[in-house]
């Protein structure tokens, strides 16, 4: 094969999407190290240097873990499995009449009602349940129905959105049959639209409590009751081999709840 | 259904609340509303910059870390490209990173390399390794395989493979993945703040610490319209990339 200098070779892209594939590279890689050295201003390297003598001395202190502190985890057990549940619930109350607000299809108005919905959802979606818990705490102090509020607060974001989406991609033929009936709006949604999202709700109520144990064992951080509680003594008085019992009990209460949770889903899926 | 009755009346009696320090509590929730509808920009104005770059810049360089470790150990868990010690080892450590929350390891981490977005941009590069890394892997295990078998009935070495027959299947989603786990890092960043690891979480930890609302309802709401700009951008952008 002759190929002269006219030939065109085969590229997979042209020069231009080429070089603006690798300008956008090269402003990601100066941004990056634009970042961290900005972000790494002030930190002192000793530490950082330290560190591995300070992980073997904190580990050393871990072990062996101290089983007897068991014996006290019992009541903050309880306590974190009743936020998360309880939280649960109050979250999915709340979140049921919003979803149907926001949903597209369901929603009284397009452009009144619907963005007050969106925006219930955004904010509490955006804003974690430690920080909703660190102000309720400040605002009806500590506690646990502070956890319960804060993990009720930051479940109705998230069930409500995946449930108002589920809304809007149901089978709009049911619901125009069961209208063509002479049916009611409470009676469509009752017979058309609730029997096509009931899996889907069970489905995210579950995972979002799930999500919540996990969360609620940190709650008592700031406050707000539950295993949290006891590790931010452990901590504050350095009892490391406290503390490592603490984050085994929250590892299994973890495993546990995230089989549950498998298991329930697998039902009703 | 009689038992979860049962449960929720003990669940609900094992709630000791003080409804006098709650009723006083009301007023003070409704001047947190007042703050977060009037909200102080000027006053903490330094100390809010100085949280939220520290948040932003751990935010970015924590997810390119995070992408840079997660891409060779995403591979090593794809079994159908690992050897079987590579696959477990992989494993592993996504099992280790994805076992505890954030929160968790930012405390340990704090308490091994000081106080300071160090910490927790250490923080979220670990959580972003198993998120990343096993969604990586699962995607690869997914992969087309009739295209990884012509490659290397062509004579590809294993890199090669890699490179021409994995690489082009995964790498929309694989930067969809990133773009998410952006999203999913500035909102742990504005988190760990409170135990100590930068960010704008300490400077909202103080500022309700203070009860100075206006400037707590301030921070929230600049929390809340960067997540919805880094949410819809991300969102933009997965849907221009795939």
């Amino acid at each position: 094969m002759i190929s002269g200098a006219d030939t065109q070779i085969w590229q997979f892209r042209t020069p231009k999407q080429h070089m603006l594939r690798w300008l956008g590279w090269f402003w990601l890689v100066a941004l990056t190290v634009f970042c961290w050295n900005l972000m790494t201003e002030d930190t002192i390297w000793a530490f950082v240097a330290d560190a591995p003598r300070q992980a073997s001395d904190i580990g050393g202190r871990m072990l062996p873990p101290r089983w007897g502190y068991l014996n006290q985890l019992w009541q903050p057990l309880w306590d974190t499995l009743n936020i998360a549940t309880l939280g649960t619930l109050i979250g999915v109350i709340i979140a049921i009449p919003v979803a149907f607000l926001a949903a597209g299809n369901t929603t009284p108005s397009r452009y009144f009602v619907r963005p007050v919905a969106l925006l219930i959802i955004v904010t509490s979606r955006s804003i974690n349940s430690l920080i909703w818990a660190l102000l309720l705490v400040a605002i009806i102090g500590p506690g646990l129905l502070a956890g319960i509020i804060a993990i009720g607060l930051r479940s109705i974001g998230f069930v409500a959105k995946l449930l108002y989406e589920a809304i809007e991609e149901i089978d709009e033929k049911q619901v125009e049959a069961i209208r063509a009936t002479g049916a009611s709006g409470a009676q469509t949604i009752d017979y058309a639209i609730v029997p096509q999202i009931l899996p889907a709700f069970w489905g995210i109520s579950v995972f979002r409590w799930d999500i919540n144990i996990r969360e609620s064992t940190i709650l008592g951080l700031v406050g707000a009751g539950g295993l949290g509680l006891q590790l931010q003594s452990s901590l504050s008085t350095l009892a490391w081999n406290q503390v490592t019992v603490i984050f085994l009990v929250i590892l299994a209460t973890v495993i546990v709840s995230e089989w549950v949770s498998a298991k329930v889903r697998q039902a009703v899926l | 259904m009689s038992g979860s009755v049962v449960y929720l009346i003990l669940a609900i009696n094992s709630v000791e609340v003080d409804w006098f320090r709650v009723y006083e509590g009301l007023e003070r929730g409704w001047r947190f509303i007042q703050g977060f509808l009037t909200p102080d920009f000027s006053s903490r104005w330094q100390d809010i910059q100085i949280g939220l770059i520290e948040s932003l810049t751990m935010t970015l360089t924590s997810t390119v870390a995070g992408v840079l470790v997660s891409v060779p150990i995403g591979i090593g868990a794809a079994r159908n490209l690992a050897p079987a010690p590579v696959y477990m080892f992989c494993r592993s450590i996504i099992t280790l990173s994805r076992s505890f929350q954030e929160i968790i390891i930012a405390i340990l981490l704090v308490a091994m390399f000081g106080f300071g977005p160090f910490a927790g941009f250490l923080t979220l590069t670990f959580a972003s390794i198993g998120f990343l890394s096993k969604l990586l892997a699962e995607d690869i295990e997914d992969c087309d395989s009739a295209q990884i078998d012509a490659i290397r009935a062509s004579g590809a070495r294993w890199w090669q493979v890699v490179n021409y027959a994995v690489q082009p299947q995964v790498m929309p989603r694989l930067i969809g993945l990133s773009l998410y786990r952006l999203d999913i890092n500035f909102r742990e960043s504005s988190v760990i703040g409170i135990v100590g690891a930068g960010g704008v979480g300490a400077t909202l930890n103080t500022a309700i610490d203070r009860y100075e609302y206006d400037s707590a309802g301030t921070i929230l709401i600049i929390i809340i319209a960067i997540v919805l700009v880094v949410e819809y951008s991300s969102s933009y952008i997965r849907r221009w990339v795939q």
